[in-house]
């Protein structure tokens, strides 16, 4: 006699399973009345040595230096000079010039996928400010801005995008996954998270060898459901490790909202509580939070005092990908109702506010960058996009770089695949 | 072979700086099979030391010390327990050269013990070699005795590509006959198991004729090669036993000199039998010396059943399989 008809335990409540549920679907209303803002410059800035037990609040507040009126306020102000000010605004703005002109390139056929970081431009450029450009970086996708904060070839990028013939990942990679060593910026993977224990494990190489350089990692909020990301939280807070992992909160997994990787129940900073790692809540759409909060941490790992999580709050404006209709499953207004607004917005009101800044030099930058990603896109059309076919690389080039040497079986597949092309006449 | 893998591990921490080993229990205790004894004391806290019970995060972090430019041997305690860290030697380790056309590569040679014969049960027994022979990018080395396996092992270290480091831990302190019931042998009597203090190597991908014979050719590696040479002892069989030494790359070569000199093949492996490396190899023979063949070939694996611990010796394909396989293959 087995139990399964539930008989024996008739009396009590029934069990019932929750399924998350973001709060608007397509057709309904937003409102984002209910939001608690954080208070700009209400959070203190503890030193870069306390115990994450002594700074547990941090994982669940929300650091933000700018406030409605674009002051900078409050401890964690970086008080950068202007001119750094308007580098950020201008290599923002370059991102999204970049993110529109390449969609714009898939939606004519030039190539096969985009990923656009739209809404999302301070997470990599206030990043990027704040690290020393020899840290290591190990983005996930959307981290564009990391490459264009170090000044990397726009045409280069958009080679990659393309598969074409200056692509100097030889066609292998889909569109995005970038490398640029010479940047200290890592191979892109497609697989989530998995970038977070390398950045733990490349850091952990620098200690031991006694180096001076720090690793960074980003990952999405959905891929820290991911063991790997809990993997690298391990280790880095075994050994101490001298790495600022961050996680991009951007709402949305594709079609899935940050419920389903645990976020109704807490915020993902607080990841770093269990793990004994520092935690830091930002809002992503601040750029000077974003950069005060990876100062901090890349200060605390650089002295030796180790990890930290950090999450920064923000919207992902626009599908996931190319691939993604986000109207399917959110409502297309949500994105112009966000809270924390659009950090190029903010940022040039911060220096409007400082009277740094005014609406013609804003319309001027704009289209220079514009002009730049132009004259860019041409470079790289010009060496052809991924539309023309298998044209840009050599076919046999596919078998280079499996192993250091190419063993046997790999140059019979090639000669095979020469001698069956060539007996079909092509 | 645990004192050989051993001075193949101190050799390369003395030679190289960027040289670091690491797992769980390697360090202090120095590893459950001992195979890093001593080398924390001799090396140093970073240069050998323990690990969480993470094999995401060993193989994951090992992968970012390669792409710093360490030569990371990271250790995974039984082959059973790989399954973890899959994504980030299938997907991870093995594509980074490919996938940034020679930016980064990650020079990192995982160790692993492997097989059965030890009531291990279902959990310290697989042999999952196929899994990752399927896998391109990634060579596969299982040594047979201790000369073998400490050159080869230096080889993977120095190699700039991953590569997967299996040892079979029946032979770990003796060669073994098949013959559960008998008394281990230890190394001290077999001509292998003199391995020189120094540095020397054993090249990747080079297969080794263990015993020569012209009745058939056997196809073996790691434990199954001692097994396959006392069964022809014991038997009078003429065969040749080829040792792979190393599955990916394979050396064809001296396969195919073996079985185009012989006309008959039979492939011996522990692991289970539909997908195994056996049936590559039995493809590979077929393809190249077909019109050679003069009988079917034989496959002696173990049977497709995970690997009971109190029945191990009907699972393990001892003597008594490959005496049936034998007449098979020379009836027909």
């Amino acid at each position: 006699m087995t139990s399964q008809d539930g008989d024996a335990r008739r009396n009590l409540p029934p069990l019932a399973l929750h399924v998350p549920e973001p709060k608007f679907r397509p057709g309904d209303a937003v409102d984002f009345a209910d939001f608690e803002m954080p208070v700009a410059g209400a959070v203190d800035r503890p030193p870069t040595d306390s115990a994450s037990r002594d700074m547990a609040g941090h994982v669940y507040a929300m650091v933000r230096v700018l406030d409605d009126e674009g002051r900078a306020i409050g401890p964690w102000n970086p008080g950068l000079d202007p001119d750094r000010l308007r580098r950020m605004l201008r290599e923002m703005l370059t991102v999204r010039a970049f993110d529109e002109r390449l969609h714009r390139a898939q939606r004519q056929g030039k190539t096969s996928f985009y990923v656009s970081s739209t809404g999302e431009e301070a997470t990599a450029i206030g990043a990027a400010h704040a690290l020393d450009p020899d840290d290591m970086c190990f983005p996930s996708y959307r981290q564009q801005g990391l490459l264009i904060a170090r000044g990397w070839p726009l045409a280069d990028m958009m080679c990659q995008v393309f598969s074409n013939s200056g692509d100097r990942m030889k066609g292998r990679q889909m569109p995005v996954m970038y490398s640029a060593r010479a940047a200290s910026f890592f191979t892109i993977s497609g697989n989530l998270a998995t970038q977070y224990p390398q950045a733990v494990g490349w850091a952990m190489a620098s200690a031991i060898r006694g180096d001076t350089r720090i690793a960074a990692a980003w990952c999405g909020e959905g891929s820290t459901a991911e063991g790997d990301f809990h993997s690298a939280l391990i280790f880095a807070s075994v050994y101490r490790v001298p790495v600022v992992l961050t996680i991009t909160n951007n709402q949305w997994a594709i079609s899935s909202f940050s419920g389903f990787a645990g976020g109704e129940s807490t915020t993902f900073a607080a990841r770093a509580l269990g793990y004994g790692i520092a935690g830091l809540r930002v809002d992503g759409n601040d750029i000077l939070a974003v950069y005060a909060a990876t100062a901090w941490a890349s200060e605390r790992a650089r002295a030796g005092h180790g990890p930290t999580l950090i999450e920064q709050f923000t919207y992902r404006a626009e599908g996931h990908s190319t691939s993604d209709d986000p109207s399917r499953y959110r409502p297309s207004e949500e994105r112009n109702l966000w809270p924390l607004g659009d950090p190029i917005k903010r940022l040039a009101q911060h220096l409007t506010t400082l009277g740094e800044w005014d609406d013609e030099r804003h319309a001027a930058l704009e289209a220079e960058v514009v002009a730049e990603v132009r004259e860019a896109a041409r470079e790289a059309e010009a060496q052809g996009v991924l539309g023309d076919g298998f044209r840009h690389h050599p076919m046999e080039t596919m078998f280079e770089d499996v192993f250091e040497e190419m063993p046997k079986h790999l140059q019979e597949q090639r000669d095979q695949m020469l001698a069956e092309y060539k007996a079909s006449g092509l | 072979m645990i004192q050989a893998i051993n001075s193949a591990l101190d050799v390369m921490l003395g030679r190289d700086p960027m040289v670091v080993v690491m797992g769980e229990d390697v360090g202090y205790f120095g590893g459950v099979f001992r195979a890093t004894q001593g080398l924390q004391a001799k090396h140093g806290r970073t240069r050998v030391f323990d690990t969480p019970i993470n094999e995401c995060g060993i193989v994951g972090v090992a992968v970012g010390m390669g792409a710093y430019g360490l030569r990371p041997v990271p250790e995974i305690q039984f082959a059973d327990y790989i399954y973890p860290a899959l994504d980030q030697i299938v997907s991870e380790a093995v594509r980074i050269r490919y996938r940034s056309a020679g930016e980064y590569w990650i020079p990192i040679t995982i160790r692993s013990p492997l097989g059965g014969g030890i009531f291990g049960g279902q959990t310290h027994s697989q042999s999952p070699e196929g899994v990752f022979t399927h896998v391109t990018g990634l060579k596969t080395v299982i040594p047979s005795n201790p000369y073998d396996a400490k050159g080869l092992l230096i080889a993977a270290i120095e190699d700039n590509d991953p590569v997967l480091f299996f040892e079979p831990k029946r032979i770990y302190n003796g060669p073994f006959d098949g013959h559960y019931d008998r008394p281990v042998t230890p190394w001290s009597a077999h001509p292998a198991g003199e391995v020189p203090d120094d540095y020397y190597r054993i090249p990747l991908g080079k297969a080794a004729v263990a015993r020569e014979g012209n009745a058939f050719t056997i196809l073996a590696y790691g434990t199954m090669v001692h097994v396959a040479i006392a069964f022809c002892e014991e038997n009078g069989v003429d065969a040749e036993v080829i040792d792979l030494r190393t599955l990916v790359p394979l050396d064809v070569d001296t396969i195919t000199a073996s079985v185009e000199k012989t006309g008959r093949c039979m492939i011996v492996h522990e692991a289970t039998r539909t997908g195994g490396f056996g049936a590559e190899l039995s493809a590979t023979v077929q393809e190249r010396c077909f019109y050679a063949l003069e009988a079917p070939i034989e496959r002696v694996t173990g049977w497709d059943t995970p690997y009971p611990h109190g029945l191990e010796w009907g699972y393990f394909p001892g003597p008594i399989r490959l005496r049936e396989a034998a007449k098979r293959l020379m009836e027909a």
